[in-house]
């Protein structure tokens, strides 16, 4: 991993402008920047601000500007409808859930075997990492209906068999990570091995190495591992929609799309859709030098 | 949390915190033997998930291709030879989901690769609120594409948004989503739409790799801003390029979200593709092996793409 990277988020001023391009191009360049950020924020807004709005108001606004502007009949109706008409905090509980288990047991099962394949000597090392590498280009949807399929045949804690409408389901098949190991073997494999050596001689044992040296010095590679299964946890849609029927132990998406069913209308789906965007866009705005830096550094993979 | 990927470590650990760890920590161990131990049950619960969950499905998808398995089923998978390829190769709606997934890849790749490039360029430079500019254009990446395109059928309705704004310029929308001509270009203009942002950020962390003395040089040399473009920029790129060309098309092959949400396949299977067919003979119709043969036909076309591109990638790095 290069520290180029590390400049990304500050956009650091590369190439000259300004002086002799003119005020011209200034003024243009900053009309297309504009026009772009409407085309980017505009849908959203339309999204937040239709959620206070009734049905019959958001038709009527349509072709003006109002559209994009709480005013009008203003009420927080459609949030009281969400609440009354599905379980909402149920499936966004289960999604909290099912994120943090998928992110923390990720990051502690795939940084333990990247630790052991970047600073442990043993054979079969190479034929581990291969298998790694080549599970990287195979996308889940080839092993998904397989997947179903076996998952219906495993034995369950509690003697039954099949895994189908569990909890379990939704997120221990996505805990080992094949990029995520590699992302750690990367990080890993960059920190001096001298530090090994030097607790070796103290008697360390190769866990206390893991845990309290390294660990501790790969704050950057445990961000990024975060980010990059945090965002397609939260987002899990196909695997819940086939995997899971009780309708307690669906996730948010999920939940959406059955929401929709239910002939909803299109305020109510606004604000189910605004309740469940508006935290993650917070996290993204407090967050967001790790945020593009984790998607900047997943480029390096190639 | 440091903000940096990569980079020099800020405080690597002192003598003092390796002997501050307690006798324990420090027992003397026999080091062949405890390495290969260790290595044993550090690697397994990654090795036990990942053998249970992704490598047996990737082993069942081609031995339950040749069979006739089904979900839920009272007997056991029987062996059925290729019927299940020639089933498939014999449905009409097979061919039409391929022909839309390989056409919503061709033209979704240049697009968004391109409106990407173009969005890194424009912030790339130093102006007063390229922070700004940034945050707002990656904004639809970070939300769900389950809400996305909730969103879109809304402004893709005949009354919506959309042809609410064409009209202003004296177009008559059509019905994007309801009419076989459109519907897809409509999913296609709306994928783009959301994902441009990521491969933004990637073209970004590619452009700021190239050192400023190289556009100082030719700045002197009386270059123009394309002609700087088209003999350091673009030459430079070169494994960025692969990588965006890559991950968009991949992704573009395992178009389903959209598809589920928005238009289930219609009108008249013009939106259908490889995934959705495959959820549904496996998922909705139960049929394991015949969905198990529709994801080798699919890994078939995401392993060829990905060949291709290592061959591309390997012959640069001779004629370098």
């Amino acid at each position: 991993m290069s520290d180029t990277l590390a400049h990304v988020a500050e956009t650091a001023p590369r190439v000259p402008d300004a002086k002799k391009t003119g005020m011209g191009r200034l003024i243009g360049g900053y009309t297309l920047r504009i026009l772009l950020c409407l085309v980017f924020g505009l849908p959203l807004v339309f999204l937040f601000v239709s959620s206070l709005k009734p049905d019959t108001q958001i038709f009527g606004d349509v072709g003006t500007v109002k559209s994009f502007l709480p005013v009008g009949d203003i009420s927080l109706d459609n949030y009281t409808a969400v609440f009354n008409r599905v379980p909402f905090w149920r499936f966004l509980m289960n999604s909290v859930v099912l994120s943090a288990l998928t992110v923390i047991l990720g990051i502690i099962v795939n940084s333990m075997c990247a630790f052991a394949l970047a600073r442990l000597k043993f054979r079969g090392k190479g034929v581990i990492l291969g298998i790694i590498l080549a599970t990287l280009i195979v996308p889940f949807e080839t092993l998904a209906l397989p997947l179903l399929w076996w998952a219906n045949k495993l034995p369950y804690y509690d003697g039954s068999i099949g895994w189908l409408d569990t909890y379990e389901v939704q997120f221990i098949p996505f805990i080992a990570n094949a990029f995520a190991i590699y992302l750690f073997y990367q990080y890993f494999d960059s920190i001096p091995k001298e530090l090994d050596e030097a607790a070796k001689v103290d008697g360390a044992s190769w866990f206390t190495i893991y845990r309290k040296i390294i660990m501790p010095l790969s704050g950057p590679a445990i961000a990024t591992v975060a980010i990059l299964t945090f965002l397609p946890a939260w987002n899990q849609y196909m695997w819940p929609l086939m995997s899971v029927q009780t309708e307690e132990l669906r996730p948010v998406m999920v939940g959406l799309d059955y929401f929709k069913q239910l002939n909803t209308s299109w305020g109510q789906l606004m604000a189910y859709a605004s309740l469940i965007t508006i935290p993650i866009l917070a996290l993204f705005i407090a967050f967001q030098r790790s945020f593009v830096n984790s998607i900047a550094s997943s480029g390096v993979k190639g | 949390m440091t903000q940096t990927v990569g980079g020099a470590h800020p405080n690597p650990p002192t003598i003092s915190t390796i002997e501050n760890l307690t006798h324990r920590q420090r027992r003397f161990e026999k080091p062949a033997r405890s390495q290969r131990l260790t290595a044993a049950w550090l690697i397994a619960p990654a090795a036990v998930i990942g053998i249970t969950f992704v490598l047996i499905p990737i082993a069942l998808a081609f031995a339950l291709a040749f069979t006739n398995a089904k979900l839920v089923s009272p007997q056991g998978p029987q062996f059925v030879g290729i019927d299940n390829f020639t089933r498939l190769f014999h449905d009409p709606v097979f061919w039409k989901s391929l022909r839309n997934t390989i056409l919503f890849a061709v033209f979704v790749v240049p697009i968004q690769a391109g409106f990407a490039l173009l969005l890194a360029l424009l912030i790339n430079v130093k102006v007063k609120g390229v922070n700004f500019f940034r945050t707002v254009y990656f904004l639809p990446v970070v939300t769900s594409m389950v809400v996305i395109s909730m969103l879109w059928l809304f402004m893709y309705r005949p009354d919506g948004l959309i042809n609410a704004l064409l009209s202003k310029v004296g177009i008559t929308g059509p019905d994007w989503l309801g009419n076989p001509n459109t519907a897809l270009a409509a999913i296609l203009f709306m994928s783009v739409w959301q994902g441009v942002g990521f491969h933004m950020v990637i073209w970004l962390s590619g452009l700021q790799t190239i050192s400023q003395d190289m556009y100082e040089a030719s700045s002197i040399d009386g270059a123009s801003g394309w002609q700087s473009f088209r003999y350091i920029t673009w030459p430079a790129l070169r494994q960025t390029r692969t990588f965006i060309l890559i991950t968009i098309t991949i992704s573009a092959f395992s178009l389903f979200t959209q598809v589920q949400v928005m238009t289930q396949g219609g009108p008249l299977d013009s939106t259908t593709t490889i995934v959705y067919q495959l959820v549904r003979a496996g998922y909705a119709q139960q049929q394991t092996g015949y969905a198990s043969a529709i994801s080798l036909v699919f890994f078939v076309l995401v392993l060829a793409v990905s060949l291709v591109q290592r061959y591309l990638t390997r012959d640069k790095d001779v004629k370098k």
